[in-house]
């Protein structure tokens, strides 16, 4: 049975349709890249995922528990058992690294501080920031920041791992780095991983399988080599690169020859 | 004519959305307020709750004794201006004693509450919001309301009521050097004459006010903070209008209270 269920998903902020009945399965331990561009509406289906937001219509089930419909106290569970690294890291400021990731064993669970230690070490030394542990927040460099944002979403050993946007706002370098420690992480300990992103580069190097979403739906769920062959117009375009027509030039040309014809009638 | 009656029906719409808005957000504190108290509740929220006493209430009270002293001779002063014409400069005890317990002293208090800790629980909770800290928080299977409302919503009770007090004593010492000063009226003597004007009533109905003003100003700086949405800009908006709309309802809730133990009391 997949892990993640997605049905008919249907989102609307104030009448406009955002994510417009998205279906898909998300499998054990598979890595899947949901890869769009800015206002696709990938954010939206993280929310979705997550449990921060309830959709219009559609079901979502998490380890085979609706979300959608659960009372509050089913989703926290199904919460303990998900990891989310945001865009953003949101790591809590006035907290030191270490107090970021001892925040969720020491109150949700009730393992000995010696223990808690422990595995506080031990998740900064996946990341490889053993040594950052006693710093803030506001002290560490942005590759850093997302780094310790995934050894707090690894403190309760979720099963599923949720990245949103890895590599925004890193140079290529660290991005790339972070996709190793992805991969790694996968291996390590066998989790689902759901990663939102932008970046080609990097969801072809981490993806089994990436689902491409485009103004709210999906326009094709495949293996890296389906999407890389896809012969989909908007497909093609978004790994091609080439421009969309945000600028209408059209409409531009004919302002122009109307002002000019305007000027030479006054001449 | 329609547009009028539009800006008026969307007004209300807006304000009574702020009104439910405060009340669903009190009920959640009210029911969130037994995981703060010591013993009983959560030790880690217990712990947050006295670094909000000591924000709220000590590093507060050189500000809010130095406004009472400074309201106290003023009080004083212009009562004994008025008085002394009708020969009855003893009545400056009175109004200086009655004046403070009942209405003063809670009234300032809560407006110095307002400027120093109402605009910070709004920035603190607004710059979460932006960082995405409270949809971790969320994520983590922690209550926002509880984690971050709750401890400032039990310090902020008790602590606005000891400001109060502070206030009062500080207001009453101001028109008892003041009366030394102009009729040579001995402090013990003072101070008797103190004891005797106010009644077990004054005090109680003083502490009833501040413990709504309390409520008030923790509710909407917090419930700005939880309206953030976007950048940095509307965390500055939402500082200033905590600030604005406490003080005002503060003054409404006054009035309110000082009309019901008016009607109420004895004459």
């Amino acid at each position: 049975m997949s892990i993640v269920s997605i049905r008919d998903l249907v989102v609307e902020y104030d009448g406009r349709r955002v994510l417009d009945g998205l279906s898909l399965d998300i499998e054990q331990g598979e890595t899947m890249v949901l890869l769009g561009g800015s206002g696709s509406g990938k954010t939206t289906l993280l929310r979705q995922i997550i449990g921060l937001e309830r959709p219009r219509s559609g079901s979502l089930s998490v380890k085979g528990i609706d979300i959608t419909r659960c009372a509050q106290a089913e989703l926290k569970l199904v919460r303990r058992s998900i990891g989310v690294a945001f865009q953003s890291a949101a790591l809590f400021n006035s907290l030191s690294v270490e107090d970021n990731i001892a925040l969720p064993l020491r109150e949700h669970t009730s393992l000995a501080p010696s223990i808690i230690e422990l595995m506080i070490w031990m998740k900064l030394a996946v990341v490889g920031l053993a040594d950052f542990g006693k710093l803030h927040p506001q002290e560490l460099s942005g590759g850093m920041k997302k780094r310790a944002a995934v050894a707090r979403a690894l403190a309760l050993d979720p099963e599923i791992l949720v990245f949103d946007e890895p590599s925004a706002g890193l140079d290529p370098i660290v991005a790339a780095e972070l996709d190793e420690l992805i991969l790694l992480l996968k291996q390590a300990f066998q989790m689902t991983v759901i990663v939102l992103t932008h970046e080609l580069p990097s969801a072809f190097r981490i993806a089994d399988r990436i689902a491409m979403l485009y103004k709210g739906s999906f326009l094709a769920v495949g293996t890296k080599d389906e999407i890389r062959t896809s012969e989909h117009p908007r497909i093609r375009q978004f790994i091609d690169r080439v421009p969309g027509n945000t600028a209408k030039t059209r409409a531009v040309e004919a302002y122009f020859e109307k002002y000019l014809h305007s000027q030479e009638v006054t001449r | 004519m329609a547009t009028f009656t539009e800006s008026v029906g969307r007004a209300t719409l807006k304000h009574l959305d702020y009104a439910g808005g405060l009340s669903i957000q009190l009920w959640a504190a009210v029911r969130a307020l037994g995981a703060a108290l010591p013993v009983t509740g959560n030790r880690y929220r217990w712990k947050a709750s006295i670094r909000q006493m000591l924000q709220i209430g000590v590093e507060a009270v050189p500000m809010v004794g130095l406004m009472a002293v400074c309201a106290g001779f003023i009080l004083a002063m212009q009562g004994a201006s008025e008085l002394r014409r009708v020969g009855a400069l003893q009545y400056v005890i009175d109004l200086v004693a009655v004046g403070f317990t009942r209405e003063l002293g809670p009234l300032l208090t809560a407006i110095a509450v307002s400027g120093r800790s109402g605009s910070a629980f709004s920035a603190e909770i607004g710059t979460m919001m932006v960082t995405e800290e409270v949809d971790a928080l969320r994520v983590m299977a922690f209550e926002p309301v509880e984690f971050v409302l709750a401890p400032k919503y039990l310090a902020a009770l008790i602590t606005v009521p000891c400001l109060s007090i502070v206030s009062n004593v500080c207001g009453i010492l101001a028109g008892g050097i003041f009366m030394f000063f102009s009729t040579h009226l001995g402090l013990g003597l003072y101070l008797h004459d103190v004891l005797t004007s106010i009644q077990l009533r004054d005090v109680i109905s003083g502490l009833v006010k501040s413990l709504a003003f309390a409520t008030i100003i923790v509710h909407v700086g917090c419930l700005e903070g939880f309206r953030v949405r976007g950048g940095p800009d509307a965390v500055g908006r939402s500082t200033t209008s905590a600030v604005v709309k406490s003080t005002f309802l503060v003054i409404v809730a006054d009035v309110l209270f000082t009309a019901i133990f008016y009607f109420t009391g004895r004459h």
